[in-house]
């Protein structure tokens, strides 16, 4: 029944394959729903395969399906490992996805490249699903290039705008410093191991040199930050809103950017064997991205860039689980993020449809009435992000909270201050989009403190809004309207997962499902921090999260809908500006940076197409001179060939004259 | 001994001879009756060796279908006429093909002259089916039974004995050909359907006659420094 | 040991070599398409009867079975070199060796 687990990833690739080839003449509706048909055939299977993954010896199965890279001692396999921990990434991978792409249906309708885009959506999927099954450092490697050569297509999806193909390309290029760094972290596992598979290397991690191990753990890490958008390689992912909305659910929110934190937790034994401060490092990139991220969403106009620094901050979130030992928890915390944070992206999908590609929050107000169903989920994934118990984010981002308090209260004290600004930016956007007066006609106020469309010079270049951004004059009157079953139907599932996903871990009892069910996985149990707190003593900080959350959301509703605090407190311009790093990073790689690349140009130039161009030139000066060699007279040839036969024999005569 | 040498002389020269008409000959025709002549001479010289059954088959097909489907061609295409050979347009073709021809009759019989007979050639000595039954496969010395061994043998025979040699051969032919070779000769069975088909697609007229697109002049003005190059010492 | 069949192996093997070179040489020399195919037959010719001698001299049938391949591949290559002068006359009548030079650097 398990070696059917080759199927997940196989229903995309043909989902791809077919749209690939026959996308243009299948057309407009069919291609998608061929495309969700494929994904969620995959989610059956993988259901299916969950069902007998709890019937397998030590809940573990490996397939290795045929040999792919037999280089002598380098040996590499296209092969499978499906443990609890990629059982449950697949499952909430494949189902999102699904849901994700019958919203895509509804939203892309009337786009001329509708069914480009399905291809590389299943093809995205097929990657991700690649990246998580694979058994070895390389498969996943092969998907996680796939996964960001996916991303860099749809952000730069409508490449006609300027602004579009250069976030492609920022993204591009910061994921690249991070796949530098998985790469150099493989060449070294085999180096240090003369194996890349997971079954073959982390059972000896312990065994292994600790310089070594931190090097290659560091090494991975910095493909994680890459990937996962952490400090200081985070700079990509809220240019990466410029995809179409249902992209940035997917991959940068969902899934794609949460495959550093699964790739920390599966190697977590060489984690484990490297030197003390390596988590430390982990768990400080962690705290400092979730606060940053932060206090840059507290700013925004733009919905999608607050959901996307919000992303960024919640990723923090799981790299401090990741770096305080809390492996079950950042796992925990990436499926309820992957729950809510799809829902809100998929909300704001519905606003801006329903606003005719209006993305300024500044210009929304008073939806609620109009778009009952987008508010009433959209309400429901923003109490799960800000951290109200019942909902799903409370208990992941708690039990956070518990592992970073065990590592050290500054990091909690950091953690629950991100959860407050979460609180707050949160509440902040759900008052301006959906309470108050209607403002869909008005101009962006030039004096406000943000002013995002006209700084899009230096500031990051933005959204799909831009793609629109002519329309707004022709149409003067907006009319906001709810959006079709296509898009509500996932938004409501995503919601009732959003509400309740959160109960399949609670701290107490025998209700902490997840963490017992990821104890299989390889050392993950042994490695985790082992808490010291009572029961008591986690319901005390219980209710100090939720003490927390409810005061960011007060603060929010005081400022926003009360007008009592000033709004100039949290919408700081340093923080519209995002720290200014941007700014920053251009003025580096603009002085001295490029010196340095200048430099480096040259010598490609001249040194290295030198030699390359030297052994071209030296070909084609050979290859002129031997052309008339090809004269086309036949006898010419057979006068050449006797003259060869003539020269054999003559070879002949040496080897007898010589004996 | 004094018949075979005698046989072999006259055919030699027989042989000599039809190949130099295949090359001067002006007319494709005179060619092809010089081939005939050649192919005849190499038949008796086949069955001077005892090699009856190649001597037969080197007649059926060599002259009775080879060359006659050559003339049958020459006839339908009409190319019976005689080609120029007092010009050589491609420079110095003549002179490469006499001194190639010459390094090759000197390095061919040189090679088979340098040391001993052959085995430098063939690689191998070893008696392993023997063309004529009951040789001992080593002579008296322990040395591998050599062509004079055979030889000696064969005419110690009595008369039936040596004309018998001649059903053995082609007896033992059949026998290795369908075991020893048994693979070999069925993918030329392949091998021939396939050039028969081969040959008919290709002679085959086409239903849309497309000309050969009409070429510039044969003009020889780029071919010349190559063919200088045929001074090429063995 | 007899010197005279040695020498008459021996003047096989010679004339063989000498058929061959005639051969090649005619290959060379002529124009004519149909001659230069006889012409390959001429050297054909020749190694089968190097062959036979060395089938003779080493007392090994395996020379005369390969001579038998030899005749089979070579009408074999005379029907496909013949389709091919007959398709080439058909669309150029009278067309030389020389004439048929496309395929060309």
């Amino acid at each position: 029944m398990l070696d059917a687990i080759w199927l997940v990833p196989a229903l995309p690739l043909v989902g791809f394959l077919v749209l690939v080839f026959l996308g243009k003449r299948i057309g407009e509706p069919l291609s998608g729903w061929l495309a969700t048909a494929m994904v969620f055939g995959s989610f059956v299977v993988s259901v299916l395969m969950g069902l007998s993954l709890l019937d397998a010896p030590d809940h573990t199965f490996e397939l290795s399906l045929f040999s792919w890279i037999p280089a002598g001692d380098f040996q590499v396999d296209i092969g499978f490992l499906l443990d609890p921990l990629s059982m449950t990434m697949i499952l909430f991978v494949t189902g999102i996805a699904s849901l994700i792409h019958l919203y895509s249906i509804g939203y892309m309708h009337g786009d001329d490249r509708f069914p480009t885009f399905f291809t590389y959506l299943n093809l995205f999927v097929f990657s991700m699903l690649m990246l998580i099954l694979g058994n070895n450092l390389l498969v996943t490697f092969l998907g996680w290039e796939g996964v960001g050569a996916c991303s860099y297509f749809l952000i730069s999806f409508w490449f006609t705008k300027d602004a579009n193909a250069s976030a492609g390309k920022k993204a591009f290029v910061a994921n690249r410093v991070g796949d530098w760094g998985f790469m150099i972290a493989m060449f070294a596992t085999f180096l240090a191991f003369g194996s890349l598979n997971y079954t073959t290397v982390l059972p000896e991690a312990p065994g292994l040199a600790i310089g070594v191990a931190t090097f290659i753990a560091v090494m991975l890490f910095v493909g994680a930050v890459g990937k996962s958008a952490q400090i200081p390689l985070f700079i990509w992912l809220p240019d990466a809103m410029a995809g179409p909305t249902p992209v940035s659910a997917l991959i940068h929110a969902a899934t794609m950017v949460t495959a550093g934190v699964y790739l920390m937790t599966r190697v977590n034994p060489l984690i484990a064997a490297s030197y003390e401060w390596v988590t430390w490092l982990i768990a400080g990139i962690g705290a400092l991205t979730l606060l940053v991220a932060a206090t840059i969403g507290l700013a925004q106009t733009d919905i999608k860039k607050v959901l996307a620094y919000s992303t960024v901050s919640q990723l923090g979130y799981m790299f401090l689980a990741v770096g305080s030992g809390g492996y079950a928890a950042a796992v925990f915390h990436m499926v309820t993020h992957a729950f809510f944070k799809a829902l809100l992206f998929l909300g704001a999908g519905s606003v801006i449809h329903g606003m005719h590609d209006e993305q300024d929050m500044r210009r929304m107000g008073a939806l609620r009435k109009l778009m009952p169903i987008t508010f009433g989920t959209y309400v429901i994934g923003w109490l799960a992000i800000s951290g109200l118990p019942p909902f799903s984010g409370f208990w992941s981002k708690d039990e956070i909270l518990t592992y970073a308090l065990n590592k050290s209260p500054v990091l909690y004290a950091v953690g629950l201050l991100g959860a407050l600004l979460t609180a707050v930016y949160m509440g902040r956007q759900v008052f301006l989009v959906f309470y108050g007066e209607p403002r869909w006609n008005d101009p962006i106020p030039e004096d406000a403190p943000a002013t995002a469309h006209t700084d899009d010079a230096d500031d990051a270049p933005v959204d799909e809004a831009a793609h629109a951004a002519d329309a707004h004059d022709e149409h003067a009157e907006v009319h906001p309207h709810e959006s079709s079953w296509l898009m509500t139907l996932p938004l409501i599932i995503l919601a009732i997962g959003a509400a309740l996903i959160g109960f399949i871990n609670i701290p107490f009892g025998d209700l902490d499902f997840l963490t017992r069910w990821l104890e299989d996985v390889d050392d993950l149990h042994a490695n985790e921090a082992h808490l010291p707190y009572s029961s008591a003593t986690i319901l005390l900080l219980i209710i100090v999260s939720t003490v927390v959350a409810s005061l960011g959301l007060a603060l929010a509703w005081l400022t926003w809908i009360k007008g009592v605090l000033p709004r100039s407190l949290w919408e700081r311009r340093f923080f519209l500006k995002a720290w200014y790093y941007d700014e920053l990073v251009t003025r580096f790689m603009g002085g001295p940076g490029r010196a340095l690349f200048e430099a480096i140009a040259w010598f490609d130039r001249t040194v290295i197409d030198g030699v390359v161009n030297g052994v071209g030139a030296g070909a084609q000066l050979a290859g002129r001179g031997l052309r008339r060699v090809q004269n086309g007279y036949v006898r010419s040839y057979a006068l050449l060939i006797t003259i060869g036969a003539i020269l054999v024999i003559a070879f002949m005569f040496t080897r007898l004259l010589v004996r | 001994m004094g018949v075979q040498i005698v046989v072999f002389a006259v055919c030699a020269i027989v042989a000599l001879l039809g190949a130099l008409g295949v090359v001067f000959a002006r007319n494709p025709v005179h060619s092809a009756l010089g081939l005939v002549a050649t192919l005849f001479a190499i038949a008796v010289l086949f069955v001077n060796q005892n090699a009856q059954f190649l001597g037969v088959v080197q007649v059926i097909v060599y002259t009775g279908a080879i060359v006659v489907l050559i003339l049958f061609v020459i006839m339908l295409l009409g190319v019976d006429t005689d080609e120029d050979l007092d010009t050589e347009p491609l420079l110095g073709q003549r002179w490469a093909a006499v001194i190639v021809a010459l390094l090759l009759i000197g390095g061919i019989a040189g090679i088979f002259f340098v040391e001993g007979r052959g085995e430098a050639v063939t690689g191998q000595v070893a008696a392993l089916a023997p063309i004529v039954p009951g040789i001992p496969s080593t002579d008296a010395q322990g040395n591998p039974t050599t062509a004079a061994g055979v030889d000696t043998f064969v005419r110690a025979l009595p008369a039936e004995q040596q004309q018998a040699i001649g059903e053995q051969n082609i007896t033992q032919i059949g026998e290795h050909l369908f075991t020893d070779y048994v693979f070999a000769f069925m993918i030329t069975a392949a091998l021939l359907t396939i050039a028969v088909i081969g040959a008919v697609l290709m002679a085959r007229r086409p239903k849309r006659y497309e000309p050969m697109p009409e070429l510039e002049d044969t003009s020889y003005e780029d071919v010349d420094e190559l063919s200088t190059t045929g001074e090429v010492t063995g | 040991m007899n010197v005279d069949t040695i020498d008459l192996n021996a003047g096989y093997l010679v004339l063989a070599a000498m058929l061959f070179a005639i051969g090649a040489a005619g290959v060379l020399v002529r124009r004519n398409p149909l001659v230069i195919v006889m012409c390959v037959e001429l050297m054909l010719n020749a190694v089968n009867l190097t062959l036979v001698t060395f089938s003779t001299m080493l007392n090994d049938i395996a020379g005369q079975i390969m001579v038998l391949f030899v005749l089979v591949v070579a009408a074999a290559e005379v029907v496909v070199g013949l389709g091919i002068i007959v398709a080439i006359s058909r669309r150029r009548p009278g067309a030389t060796a020389d004439d048929i030079r496309v395929l060309r650097g």
